[in-house]
């Protein structure tokens, strides 16, 4: 159970964390940076297993990995949009931060308010209204990486040859 | 058989491949700068893996050169332990990233090349495959020399006509941008063609290609013709034809440039595109004419036209930052170097200047700048009470010479 931080359509790398705050690579740091500018109250209320819920096309703009390992070492346990920006998407598969694709669940939430995730079955329920949505699933190749949480850790155990299995 | 997105992943792995596709090929090139080498460093260790193929990697510092402040120093001088220790021959501190690989001949036609940068999408326009990532897949292909993809889809834009006085490929794209929209184009392939495109010289051609992550798309691409053999030939490197070959395109859009006008993307989002007329005579504080989208030759050339002989107020911050030290160079061999500096505008050292808003022009609360960057997102270029507009560099140097918003064409 945790806490959304609901925000719109096209949130841009630069807000998830401005360019001049990429200047070191500890995620703790990082974090205290995430959404600095366009919601300076985030990383102060943010708690471990709350959420962030966003409308289309979520991360866009620079490659910048700080931006989704901001958003990972705040504690949040996923994000869930209606659709992502696609280097984004990529770079929340790599480092292990899950990401959950929803059309419904932005319509029908507000900030603030408490949902329940499971990540596995791709369920989320939203406890004021005891209501069910589902998230898209996964290709099975982006699942193998997911389920190693992350592709640095799938690397470890396993060639990168293997991910086609699964293509 | 295909788009040329199609046709690069076919020559690729010796088989047909199409949309929708997920592949697995050989990175031909893995590039990174000051700014994502760090994490992409991380990711290596963490896998336990060597690097698989150091000359396949290249190294540019861009982002914020020489460094700024005693992070991004220290920051610097870890990928710097990194590059000696492995050996990388390709290090580069002479410009921006997209510009040194297309001068120094990793751009070739038909390579696949990843870029932990998200204006690696440029390379399409010498028809190679040129996309962005995060740091953790340039780790992966630092590790395995691979990565996966999914073949995308392709918008083709049919460009027609020819550019009015005072009309670039700047305002072309911008036009493109607003009519497709931030997210009109996400995951999606954008090639460009149609005769405005083959009249285009190649550095023009990146312009367009540049942009194409500002409507989401996974890559600009352009196919090949004699303007890329003849700037390959000319430089020694190898040229290989890309072209469609009975391609589905998802979508197609037709411009036609003859009226076009010269265009704005006002702040905060690349897709509030309007015709300069609209914010004619708003006051700007500074004037930022550079990065990869227009820091080339072409684009100095349009300022150096404008600015001679003229005075600048130094009331406004008016910088120029050329694209590499190729560019840098030719521009000073040109005596434009020289028209900027009697102009009073601020020449910096190539690299991606104010566009990281880290150094050389970082904007204040209540400053307005008007630039050739590609993005004008809140707090780019410094304080996030300030306003970024993008324009094309005629229309930089024309609201450079004023102080107001300008239309190029009552200037030129």
């Amino acid at each position: 159970m945790g806490k959304i931080f609901r925000f719109g359509d096209d949130v841009n790398t630069d807000e998830i964390i401005p360019g001049r705050y990429n200047v070191t690579t500890d995620p703790k740091a990082l974090a205290e940076h995430c959404f600095f500018e366009v919601r300076p109250d985030f990383s102060k209320t943010v708690k471990t297993g709350d959420f962030i819920v966003a409308g289309e096309n979520f991360g866009c703009g620079s490659s910048r990995e700080h931006a989704p390992i901001a958003i990972k070492a705040s504690g949040v346990k996923a994000v869930i949009a209606k659709s992502f920006a696609r280097i984004f998407y990529r770079n929340c598969i790599n480092i292990g931060l899950p990401i959950m694709i929803s059309d419904e669940l932005y319509d029908l939430v507000q900030d603030g308010e408490e949902i329940e995730v499971n990540l596995k079955e791709g369920r989320i329920k939203i406890l004021k209204t005891g209501k069910e949505v589902r998230s898209q699933g996964f290709p099975e190749f982006i699942l193998k990486i997911i389920d190693a949480g992350g592709i640095v850790h799938f690397l470890k155990n396993h060639d990168i040859g293997e991910l086609e299995d699964g293509i | 058989m295909g788009t040329v997105a199609e046709e690069i992943f076919s020559k690729k792995l010796s088989r047909d491949v199409s949309a929708g596709e997920i592949v697995l090929v050989d990175i031909d090139v893995t590039m990174s700068h000051d700014n994502t080498t760090p994490l992409a460093i991380k990711a290596l260790r963490n896998t336990g893996k060597p690097l698989y193929d150091k000359n396949r990697i290249v190294v540019i510092f861009d982002h914020v050169q020489p460094p700024a402040s005693v992070e991004s120093a220290t920051l610097q001088k870890e990928v710097l332990e990194f590059v000696k220790k492995e050996g990388i021959k390709n290090f580069f501190r002479e410009g921006i990233c997209h510009q040194v690989l297309v001068e120094k001949g990793f751009v070739i036609p038909g390579r696949v090349i990843i870029g932990g940068d998200s204006h690696t999408c440029t390379y399409g326009a010498l028809g190679a495959f040129g996309t962005g990532v995060g740091s953790t897949d340039i780790g992966v292909s630092y590790a395995t020399g691979k990565n996966w993809f999914r073949v995308p889809e392709t918008f083709y834009f049919d460009v027609n006509g020819s550019f009015a006085k005072g009309v670039y490929p700047k305002d072309l794209i911008l036009k493109i941008i607003g009519k497709v929209g931030a997210r009109g184009a996400t995951y999606k392939a954008c090639e460009f063609g149609g005769e405005t495109i083959e009249n285009m010289a190649l550095g023009n051609r990146l312009t367009l290609t540049n942009m194409a992550i500002e409507m989401g798309g996974k890559t600009g691409l352009i196919k090949t013709d004699k303007v890329t053999e003849s700037f390959l030939k000319s430089r020694g490197y190898p040229y290989t034809e890309i072209v469609p070959n009975d391609p589905n395109y998802e979508k197609v859009f037709e411009f036609d440039v003859d009226d076009l006008t010269p265009q704005l993307a006002v702040s905060p989002r690349v897709d509030n595109v309007y015709p300069v007329e609209k914010y004619a005579g708003t006051e700007v504080d500074e004037v930022f004419i550079g990065t990869c989208t227009n820091g080339r030759i072409e684009d100095l050339e349009i300022a150096a036209r404008m600015f001679k002989g003229k005075k600048l107020s130094p009331l406004l911050k008016t910088i120029i930052v050329p694209a590499s030290n190729e560019v840098y160079f030719e521009a000073m061999n040109r005596g434009y170097i020289k028209i900027f500096m009697d102009a009073g505008a601020m020449v910096c050292n190539p690299g991606c200047g104010p566009c990281i808003g880290r150094h050389q022009g970082v904007i204040a609360p209540g400053d307005r700048a008007l630039t050739t960057m590609n993005r004008n997102f809140i707090g780019r270029m410094g304080s996030d009470k300030g306003e970024i507009i993008i324009a094309s560099p005629a229309t930089a140097a024309a609201t450079a010479l004023t102080g107001k918003i300008t239309d190029p064409r009552e200037v030129i």
